[in-house]
């Protein structure tokens, strides 16, 4: 495709340089500009604001016994209180930090070894693509709640052993696309030059690949996050992570327990779910956006009005 | 006959490599758990217990190695060890297992039907504001963790309403039988529950479906078809809907791991006493051999699918039967 | 002289997207008579395989027509009911896309793929079908056999023969080609192009031929319309075009082709590249690149001006008395 024989005039592959490193800025303009992609990223705004800085919002101490246990949301307490008669409202403002951040650190950690198996598969090929191509889709394919029940009971409770088993079970989930990604990258021109000049695989990868591949990887860790915030609540949720810590999982656990939806107050454990679905609801919105961004066909479709559109 | 070749060995590779892990996660996992566990048993057969000290790399004075071949001797022929009650962990699973498979069963292929129907509609009629709003709706739902469908589900019928049970297979009392009443009773035992998965399950795959029937509708060939002047139906069943199901079929087979994984929150959420509900069990009483054995049970199911959907897809696209 | 067979007149299209509008294709006029090899050539990018989709009702969202006719036998293919449309479809005129590979379906076989071609359009025997099937694949060289292969056990040049055997299931009377050749070497071309004229020649059918390369069509086609960001550049005979181009873009496209007779010379290319079609440049859109640009044709859109039996859009040839209709 380098020559168009009509116009002759050589139509050479303009250098990553200017075309794709000034990706980063086109996908800003591109997010913004997308409905769907703003209110996702006001929610998730909103929510590291709430978790940066909690105290500011909260009206209570979380943990401290502030008034009647169970009691129903009233003007004092918005979201009512726990059993131990704790604001529900201040817990779940206060859990957005631990929540938020083991969210984020599994995507990024995730994100990032997906990347560099994927890439590397793509780039060397041969017997270790096969190898490691097996290995994304063994994990693939391993269902990821019994396995995360299976590692966690092994674990001290805690978020160290959430991150650990959340990014175990996930690292295969975006694999194939970015090896995708990197066969189409493979042999362009600026590879080849590299290749030339004698730089070692590792460095191709990491310097020269990567940067060209900002919105697929962007992508990826939002697609990722969308679901890390559901897997890490239901593991805590089955009673997998350590209950005294603040996360949305751990109000939900103890909610459970003490049968706050039947017997209790229900926000005990609605609050937490729907805070839960929610972030992932942000993430899921700007991920959206991003899909329609890459894939021209799946926008929304505007109609002419005048005239007949054609059959 | 070479792709199946390919998909069959991915099959066996993958279940090596449940089995593996299952053998190297209490060797290398720190603490004495596995010591701690074993010290509990008692009164369980001899052959068991040394079956799993094998698994568990306990009291065995035999090197990893030959520990490890062993281990897959055991499992190649059924031997997982017993729970912490002394019952042997297949029989166990065995006797869980109907209940999850009529639940898991009957919502994963409603889920289908529903998903695909919905998305292959969607996708073909494009073009005003449901076309803009329906979608990510659509996404979100998918993306919501089951286990808040099911709190808003049983907040809604069994608890404001009262309409319907928020636990349990059957009610307590009630004895199992081919009964209508009693058959009406599982029934309705397992609506919510079951509504959960489906809602979920039907999100993930309208969205995907949906995806998949736009790209589609998009290449040449459908363009042909138009071009042809064959029937809108036509051309949505025979070029667009039939190409954007069947290669993907595998693809959909994989999302079952996520469905299974939903199922064990929800069985844990409506206290149904299947295998999901089994396994929540197994871990707070740290009952390792029964959790291990579940493990391994589910990513089986999973293979046996996802097997299931590359002979089919054998079958149905020509493309794989070239050499 | 006959009715043309296709009347375009001042035809076009636009892309509705988020950003912007595209003018894919503005006010474009043509006419093909029966049995004539029309050639449209421009740049990736010109229209012109808009332009051909648009005058076969295949367009798709967000593109549409935006005006102009398009009038096929008589009927005006913008405005007829959906019915007579697929009534026409294929009959009366037929389509042969880029790549065989794509605009097969993968996962029929070819035989199948010709089967409901013929069933959609009234053909409910057996016998029928299957005769008539290979028939069509014997025309292009292909033994019936192959009715059973499906798309990818064919090799590409047979695979763009099926489909051309497939466009003439009814001996339509057009037949439109989007550069059905670019998928293939140089040789099976040369062997596509020649089939194409012989089967155009015993059974008369009339082809428009879309494509960016000049050299395929200086051989086979009757006459030639270069096109230039969605308008017409300059249409002429196709001896005309090559002996004597008038748009300076026609041209520099004759520039860019080397002779394997004639004497070495340094090969030019246009400067520049095509404009982009949601804000076209002023005045003449050719006027950036143009190695002859006037003043005025930053400011002065030229319109199809007759200059011996060639019409060009270019305020060179610009005198009010020789404005082209």
């Amino acid at each position: 495709m380098a020559t168009d024989a009509a116009s002759n005039v050589a139509i050479a592959e303009r250098p990553p340089d200017t075309e794709e490193r000034a990706e980063p800025r086109r996908l800003v303009r591109a997010v913004l500009g997308n409905r769907k992609a703003v209110v996702g990223a006001v929610i998730l705004l909103v929510m590291v604001f709430v978790a940066v800085f909690p105290g500011l919002i909260a009206p209570h101490d979380p943990q401290a016994t502030v008034g009647p246990p169970n009691a129903s949301p009233s003007s004092a307490y918005l979201l009512g209180t726990t059993q131990l008669g704790q604001d529900v409202l201040s817990q779940l403002i206060w859990s957005t930090r631990l929540t938020l951040w083991v969210t984020l650190v599994v995507s990024v950690i995730a994100t990032f070894i997906s990347m560099i198996i994927g890439v590397t598969a793509a780039y060397i090929g041969g017997v270790t693509d096969r190898v490691l191509t097996v290995l994304i889709d063994v994990f693939l394919i391993i269902p990821v709640l019994p396995l995360l029940i299976l590692l966690s009971a092994y674990l001290a409770p805690g978020t160290t052993s959430l991150i650990i088993v959340l990014t175990i079970t996930s690292w295969a989930f975006q694999a194939r696309q970015l090896r995708s990604q990197g066969l189409s990258v493979r042999n362009r021109d600026f590879l080849v030059a590299a290749r030339a000049r004698g730089e070692r695989p590792m460095y191709i990868i990491l310097v020269e690949i990567v940067p060209t591949m900002t919105s697929l990887l962007a992508a990826s860790f939002l697609a990722l996050a969308v679901f890390e915030v559901g897997f890490a609540a239901s593991l805590q949720f089955l009673g997998l992570g350590n209950a005294s810590q603040l996360m949305w999982g751990t109000m939900l656990y103890n909610a459970q327990q003490a049968a706050a939806l039947e017997s209790g107050n229900a926000w005990w454990a609605l609050a937490p779910g729907l805070a839960v679905a929610l972030m992932g609801a942000g993430f899921a919105l700007v991920n959206y956006a991003f899909d329609e961004i890459g894939n021209p066909a799946l926008r929304p479709v505007r109609r002419r009005r005048r005239g007949r559109p054609s059959t | 006959m070479r792709y199946l070749a390919k998909r069959g060995g991915l099959f066996l590779v993958t279940l090596w490599a449940a089995l593996t892990v299952n053998f190297i996660i209490p060797r290398v996992m720190p603490g004495n758990e596995a010591q701690a566990v074993l010290a509990t048993f008692r009164g369980a057969n001899p052959g068991a217990l040394h079956a799993l000290e094998i698994q568990f790399g306990v009291n065995v004075h035999q090197s990893v190695l030959a520990s490890y071949f062993q281990y897959l001797g055991n499992c190649v022929t059924g031997q997982f060890g017993v729970t912490a009650q002394g019952v042997p962990v297949m029989t166990e699973i065995m006797s869980k297992l109907p209940w999850t498979l009529g639940l898991v069963g009957v919502t994963t292929i409603l889920a289908f039907v529903i998903g695909t129907v919905a998305g292959v509609y969607s996708a073909w009629r494009r073009g005003g504001r449901l076309d803009a709003i329906l979608p990510p709706t659509l996404f979100i739902v998918s993306t919501v963790p089951v286990f808040f469908v099911g709190l808003l589900l049983i907040y809604l019928f069994a608890v404001k309403l009262n309409w319907l049970p928020l636990s349990g297979n059957y009610s307590v009392g009630a004895t199992p039988s081919f009964t209508l009443p009693f058959i009406w009773d599982v029934l309705k035992h397992a609506i919510l529950p079951g509504l959960s998965l489906v809602i979920v399950t039907a999100g993930l795959w309208v969205y995907s479906m949906r995806n998949n029937m736009i790209t589609t509708i998009a290449e040449d060939y459908v363009k042909t078809a138009r071009a042809k002047g064959l029937s809108s139906r036509r051309i949505m069943y025979d070029y667009a809907a039939r190409n954007a199901i069947l290669p993907n079929l595998t693809g959909f087979a994989m999302q079952l791991g996520y469905v299974l994984g939903g199922a064990i929150v929800i069985e844990y959420l409506f206290s149904y006493p299947g295998l999901g509900y089994l396994f929540y069990t197994a871990s707070t009483d740290h009952d390792l051999p029964l959790m291990q054995g579940l493990f391994l049970f589910y990513t089986l199911a999973v293979l046996i699918c996802v097997l299931i959907a590359d002979l089919l897809t054998a079958v149905v696209d020509p493309r794989t039967r070239e050499a | 002289m006959a009715d043309p067979l296709l009347e375009v007149t001042d035809l076009s299209i636009e892309y509705l997207t988020d950003r912007a509008d595209v003018h894919a294709v503005d006010r474009v006029s043509f006419t093909v008579d029966p049995g004539e090899f029309l050639g449209i050539v421009g740049e990736s990018g010109c229209g012109k395989s808009t332009l051909l989709f648009g005058a076969a009702q295949l367009l798709s969202p967000p593109g549409a027509v935006a005006g102009g006719t398009v009038i096929f036998r008589g009927h005006d293919m913008v405005r007829i009911n959906r019915n007579e449309l697929q009534h026409m479809r294929w009959r009366d005129y037929s389509v042969v896309m880029q790549s065989a590979m794509n605009a097969l379906n993968p996962m029929k076989s070819i035989g199948a793929q010709f089967k409901d071609t013929l069933q959609a359009h009234g053909t409910a025997s057996r016998a029928e079908i299957e005769q008539r099937s290979a028939e069509v694949l014997s025309l292009v060289g292909i033994d019936a056999a192959h009715l059973d292969s499906y798309p990818h056990q064919l090799s590409g040049g047979m695979r763009q023969r099926a489909m051309i055997a497939m466009a003439l299931l009814f001996t339509p009377q057009l037949v439109m080609m989007d550069e059905p050749t670019s998928a293939l070497d140089v040789v099976a071309q040369r062997s596509l192009m020649s089939k194409i004229k012989d089967l155009q020649r015993s059974l008369g059918f009339a082809v428009i031929f879309v494509t960016h390369d000049m050299s395929v069509v200086s051989r086979y086609s009757d006459r030639v319309i270069v096109m230039y960001a969605g308008q017409i550049a300059e249409a002429a005979p196709t001896d005309a075009i090559f002996e004597r181009p008038q748009h300076p873009y026609t041209r520099g496209l004759m520039d860019a082709f080397p002779s394997i007779r004639g004497p070495r010379r340094t090969l030019a290319g246009i400067p520049g590249s095509p404009p982009d079609l949601a804000r076209p440049p002023s005045g003449c859109r050719f006027h950036p690149r143009c190695p002859d640009v006037m003043p005025q044709c930053v400011s002065r859109a030229p319109e199809l001006y007759n200059v011996g039996d060639a019409s060009v859009r270019c305020l060179l040839y610009a005198e009010p008395a020789k404005e082209a209709v």
